[in-house]
């Protein structure tokens, strides 16, 4: 079969990007291979592991389980978004590296994007330490036991309240 | 993963043109969440992908006189988090926090669980211990399909392969009714071990009018124990009669065992979950809440 080929245009962390891909690939592929934004990690390639997650239109998507076609026309950020413009550690990174989430870390970007839209969620009062669990339940890291990753995002939420009420 | 021919029309008749073209060689794609990682794990190579996801038409959820009805481009999170559904199907309400993750949620669909028909998922024992429709077409035209004829063997519908399940759609809800979900993974958000869709319907003199037990994970297909919901029709809804539900439950499944777990583990469990589900539900039917 000669390669089904369409074009493709959306944003990824703000940049406009017009491609044409064939129909056949994942959007975690386009993101790392074809814009060389290996920050999103692929590990099960399944939909099990969380370690693709990346916000379309700001909500937690696994970019393993959709091909790139069906992001058409839609907003993406990857973990490569999280960081301030000069290379540092944005507040919800530097909050998970305060509490030594991670030890190999390749879970890291997954976790990063589903917290991330986690907080961005437009509610009064931050989310609570059961429903953080709740929320990071579909991302898997094989190193840390989980606690030190709910950890650092109860301190990225409680460091966000604090300057929401300051 | 295995090239094939993507398509994406505007609207359903482009759609089940697109079907009644390629026939066998053609698969939907909605959400993907299914899909996907069959496709990944070349577990299935259609040549063609009919992407619905874009069609307007499939993408609303309707509260009418009808009922809650959910058309097949709608996500579980539009559902879930919809303020309607708690009321119009609380039944599909308290399944969702049970599918998968956030992150599928966002981008799975309803439909697209049902359509799958995989006998292990929540959406599928919910539709028929709810007495859902399945809503139908193809070129030819539109027809209605009880749940109850619509899930016919593992990963099998009665949808023929020229066909788009365009709504489901859940009668509207009977008063002094309640509703449960519950089951048993081996992490949250797997597919189920074993799972359970209850429905208990309590009349005027408190006594049960109609229960409804749908296992998941418990057979090629959901299946409903009517010999145990028998069991309850009649009586106070009390320890005592899920008890006995529970019992006829564990004796009369025949559930599947694979490495995952035994079939007697899986009986057992159905058991105790029938206890668990019954009280929540006939508490949710008494007490005036869904």
């Amino acid at each position: 079969m000669t390669a089904d080929r369409h074009p493709l245009s959306m944003t990824v962390n703000g940049n406009r990007i017009d491609l044409v891909v064939e129909s056949r690939r994942t959007l975690a592929e386009i993101l790392r291979e074809d814009l060389g934004l290996t920050g999103t990690h692929l590990a099960c390639e399944h939909g099990v592991c969380g370690a693709c997650t990346v916000a379309l239109d700001g909500k937690a998507v696994r970019s393993c389980l959709m091909l790139a076609l069906q992001a058409d026309g839609g907003a993406i950020e990857t973990v490569e978004s999280l960081c301030d413009d000069d290379g540092a550690l944005g507040p919800l990174q530097q909050a998970m590296a305060d509490s030594h989430s991670f030890q190999c870390a390749f879970c890291a970007p997954g976790f990063l994007m589903t917290a991330h839209c986690l907080l961005a969620e437009d509610r009064d009062i931050g989310p609570t330490r059961d429903e953080i669990r709740e929320e990071l339940s579909g991302n898997l890291c094989r190193c840390t036991g989980y606690q030190s990753i709910v950890d650092g995002v109860e301190r990225a939420v409680t460091a966000l309240v604090e300057a929401r009420n300051a | 993963m295995p090239a094939f021919c993507y398509h994406r029309p505007a609207t359903v008749e482009e759609a089940v043109g697109l079907l009644a073209e390629y026939g066998s060689d053609a698969k939907v794609l909605a959400g993907g969440q299914s899909l996907v990682p069959l496709l990944a794990l070349r577990l299935s190579h259609p040549e063609h992908l009919v992407d619905i996801g874009r069609i307007d038409g499939l993408a609303a959820v309707d509260d009418g006189p009808a009922g809650f009805t959910v058309g097949a481009a709608v996500r579980h999170a539009d559902v879930e988090l919809s303020p309607v559904t708690g009321r119009a199907a609380p039944l599909v309400a308290a399944a969702m926090p049970h599918i998968g993750h956030r992150a599928i949620r966002n981008r799975g669909t309803v439909c697209g669980s049902l359509a799958h028909a995989d006998p292990a998922a929540e959406l599928p024992a919910v539709a028929l211990a709810a007495d859902a429709e399945m809503v139908v077409r193809s070129a030819s035209g539109e027809r209605t399909i009880p749940a109850a004829d619509f899930f016919l063997g593992y990963l099998t519908s009665a949808l023929d392969e020229t066909e788009l399940l365009t709504a489901v759609r859940f009668p509207s809800w009977p008063r002094s009714t309640g509703g449960s979900v519950a089951e048993v993974s081996r992490r949250h958000g797997d597919y189920a071990l074993v799972g359970l869709a209850a429905v208990v319907g309590v009349g005027d003199g408190g006594r049960v009018e109609r229960a409804a037990l749908s296992f998941f994970g418990a057979g090629a297909t959901p299946v409903r124990v009517t010999e145990a919901e028998q069991v309850l029709v009649g009586e106070h809804p009390d320890p005592a009669a899920f008890a006995e539900a529970a019992d006829v439950v564990t004796k009369s499944i025949e559930p599947p065992g694979d490495n995952h777990a035994t079939a007697a583990y899986r009986a057992h469990v159905a058991g105790v979950l029938t206890r668990r589900c019954l009280a929540e539900a006939a508490g949710r039917a008494t007490g005036g809440g869904a």
